[in-house]
């Protein structure tokens, strides 16, 4: 029985903050698309196979943008990709976020000089989250990216502070 | 320091950069067009196939590639021969180790040092590149279990995957990308031990495949899904370039390790399985997936035999240095040459031109198994049901990067 | 076959002329021949009882580059069951690169002549769907020749790193 189960049957009370529940939800079952470019999707299969076992972290990969949560850029995007990854990205709900896997998603990778059809980097179709590199990236260091994604997450907050500090800096300056 | 958003989006460029073939006017009734991929679980990556169908029924398949076109032939152009060994791995990178050989073999045969190459060598040369044959059938079996509704060979072929894995890491560094062969030569001679940890490996692997054999290849609603699915007739095989598993699960008794006999394969006892129908029809999905099922067990058998070549007649000896006839400078002199070896998937070729004056080819032109082998994909499905097609396209066992290069 | 019959065959069923020269340097060793001749040629050495070149392994492009201006397309051939191999080359002009299909005899020249469209602009008379094959349909230019330059931005992206 968890710490947490305990918890609710001594009084069927749990209190948290609300930043705290949601980021727990969150990053305990961050859903990647199913979806990989080139060789670095093979050790994305690999990481969920039996040896390495994504499915302990919450981390269930499922085929269709819309349910996604996660979108792990394994391998290499071409020209002709960076419109469908652009739509993908697109069609992903509220919260996003984006794993470029790889040294080809990165920066382009061994492509970078004469690869005349390899987008240098990931980053310019869209804001990525978290870089893992390698070529390919062995699964545990994908495991790692995860995690350090889970980091991210747990550090959010719903009411954005420092969006609010932001926007009364530029009222101050402006009066 | 990540870079700035630069994609200029704009609703019309997925129909720019890739129009469809068929338009939704000129549709009769009960047509439709429907896109699969190139995000799709069962396309093997990037693959988008336009499908006109009617209703459930398959009329024409339009496949849609280069969305991985990494420019492998403008990369060989600009880069010493050496130097490719890389890209070429990024070709075909479930079989690595093969494509690799082939490349090596090429670049040999034309500096004319192919005949002096070790035996030592060269036996390494085919046990690693068996070991990653069965890791490619491997991956090719369980994902297509996966694509018709039966995850355990997915899990089951990955878990057995994972140790050869393990194995071509411990010899060359990496898990799968690895530029172990050489031109000349090969990186490193094997680390000490791994003759009797493969062999252990072997009499491991052997109850495996007859398992997956039982779980897959002998299970009913497999047999229903593949047998009299996609036959294809050996002449229209032969005519579309089809080679590897695929020809010879046609009936072909066609394999490029016996009828070029490169390296030290004449040497070593092997059968080549050819498919015989006994499920449906000659040339089906089922008698594909049997010859590539039965091609794991002789990869076994030439593993066992490359093992016994190493640790006996060729063993490991102090002064042995995989490296000492690797060229500097590998300069060949002018001349055309095309090399085929068969991959996995069917026969690899490099057509090479050199100058003579470089070191750096002048035209390196790779001749993809994957990218023939799809060009039929058209002709297995017409008539079939969606379902099928599925069926088809797994059974063809592409690697999209060898597709597009 | 050896390469010596193989031609001696072809020049005694087709005419002297139709072999233009060979490259014995070439593995294979290959013949070179007019491009207004392929489809002759090439249905020759198909259908022939005695050379049966039933599998076309592989089509290559080349740019020679703007010194020679000349553009090759090399035909790979070989017969299963009579083993023996033989290269078949083409020379075609760099200014306006044509030469004709062989989808009519061999079914796999469909998409390796469209790759060669596309990377060389080669453009291929009579090929049922000629389209673009690796590229996206508007990118500019044809990327292995010799002089190609790559367009700036695509979609707002930097094309270079």
């Amino acid at each position: 029985m968890g710490l947490l189960d305990r918890n609710i049957q001594k009084g069927g009370i749990v209190i948290s903050k609300l930043d705290d529940l949601i980021n727990w939800a969150r990053l305990s079952s961050m859903w990647p698309m199913a979806f990989g470019t080139a060789c670095c999707a093979i050790e994305f299969m690999g990481a969920q196979s039996t040896p390495y076992d994504l499915d302990r972290f919450g981390i269930v990969p499922f085929a269709s943008p819309r349910q996604a949560d996660v979108m792990i850029v394994a391998g290499t995007v071409t020209f002709k990709m960076a419109d469908r990854v652009r739509r993908l990205y697109e069609q992903m709900a509220e919260p996003r976020y984006v794993v470029s896997m790889g040294s080809c998603s990165n920066c382009g990778g061994p492509y970078w000089e004469h690869g005349y059809h390899v987008v240098k980097g990931v980053d310019r179709i869209i804001p990525v989250d978290v870089y893992v590199p390698g070529c390919p990236p062995r699964p545990e260091a994908l495991i790692g990216g995860l995690l350090k994604l889970q980091e991210k997450i747990r550090q959010e907050t719903i009411v954005a502070p420092k969006a609010i500090e932001k926007l009364l800096e530029k009222k101050a300056k402006v009066a | 320091m990540a870079n700035q958003v630069q994609y200029i989006f704009d609703q019309e460029n997925l129909r720019k950069s890739a129009p469809q073939k068929f338009k939704s006017e000129d549709l009769k009734r009960e047509e439709m067009i429907i896109n699969i991929g190139p995000q799709h679980p069962s396309t093997h990556g990037v693959l988008r196939l336009e499908v006109l169908a009617k209703g459930e029924e398959v009329i024409e398949v339009v496949p849609h590639l280069g969305y991985l076109h990494r420019c492998f032939e403008k990369h060989a152009e600009k880069l010493p021969y050496n130097q490719i060994i890389p890209f070429v791995d990024r070709m075909d990178y479930l079989a690595a180790m093969n494509t690799e050989h082939a490349y090596a073999m090429g670049v040999e045969r034309m500096l004319g040092i192919d005949k002096i190459i070790p035996k030592r060598v060269e036996y390494i040369r085919v046990l690693v590149a068996e070991l990653n044959r069965l890791a490619s059938h491997f991956i090719a079996l369980g994902s297509y279990g996966m694509d018709i509704g039966a995850v355990t060979a997915f899990f089951w072929m990955t878990r057995d995957r994972e140790h050869i894995v393990r194995l071509l890491e411990w010899a060359s560094g990496a898990r799968m990308l690895y530029n172990y062969i050489w031109v000349g030569g090969l990186f490193y001679d094997l680390p000490v031990g791994f003759e009797e940890r493969c062999l252990e490996f072997t009499t491991y692997l052997k109850p495996k495949i007859k398992e997956l054999e039982r779980v897959v290849i002998d299970n009913k609603i497999f047999i229903d899904r593949t047998a009299n699915v996609g036959v294809l007739p050996v002449d229209l095989a032969i005519n579309y370039g089809i080679t590897g598993p695929m020809l010879r699960g046609s009936g072909l008794k066609y394999d490029l390790r016996k009828v070029d006999g490169y390296s030290v394969y004449p040497e070593i006892d092997f059968d080549i399985p050819v498919g015989k129908g006994e499920a449906g029809t000659l040339g089906d999905c089922w008698d594909r997936t049997w010859v590539r099922v039965q091609e794991c067990y002789e990869s076994v058998k030439i593993i066992e035999q490359c093992l016994e070549k190493l640790t006996g007649e060729h063993k490991r000896t102090r002064d042995f240095d995989p490296r000492a006839l690797a060229p500097k400078k590998i300069r060949p002199k002018a001349q055309d040459f095309y090399i085929r070896a068969e991959n996995p998937k069917g026969e690899t070729g490099f057509f090479f031109r050199a100058d003579g004056r470089s070191d750096v080819p002048f035209r390196c032109k790779a001749r993809g198994a994957s990218f023939v082998n799809l060009s039929i994909i058209n002709e297995l499905s017409k008539g079939g049901l969606i379902s099928d097609l599925i069926a088809v396209i797994g059974s063809i066992d592409i690697v999209l990067g060898e597709v597009d290069r | 076959m050896n390469f010596e019959q193989i031609l001696t065959h072809i020049k005694t069923s087709l005419g002297e002329g139709v072999i233009l020269s060979t490259d014995e340097n070439a593995s294979p060793k290959a013949i070179i021949i007019h491009a207004e001749n392929l489809v002759e040629v090439m249905g020759f050495l198909q259908k022939d009882n005695q050379l049966y070149f039933d599998s076309l392994s592989c089509i290559t492009g080349l740019d020679n580059g703007s010194e020679a201006n000349t553009m090759e397309m090399i035909y790979n051939l070989y017969s299963i069951p009579f083993d023996h191999h033989l290269m078949v080359k083409v020379e075609l002009s760099r200014e306006k690169p044509a030469i004709d299909s062989l989808c009519g005899l061999w079914k796999t020249a469909d998409w390796q002549e469209r790759e060669v469209y596309d990377m060389y602009g080669i453009h291929i008379n009579n090929h049922p769907d000629l389209r673009r094959i690796l590229m996206p349909a508007d990118w500019e230019g044809f990327p292995l020749r010799k002089d190609y330059q790559e367009q700036e931005y695509y979609r707002g992206i930097k094309v270079e790193y």
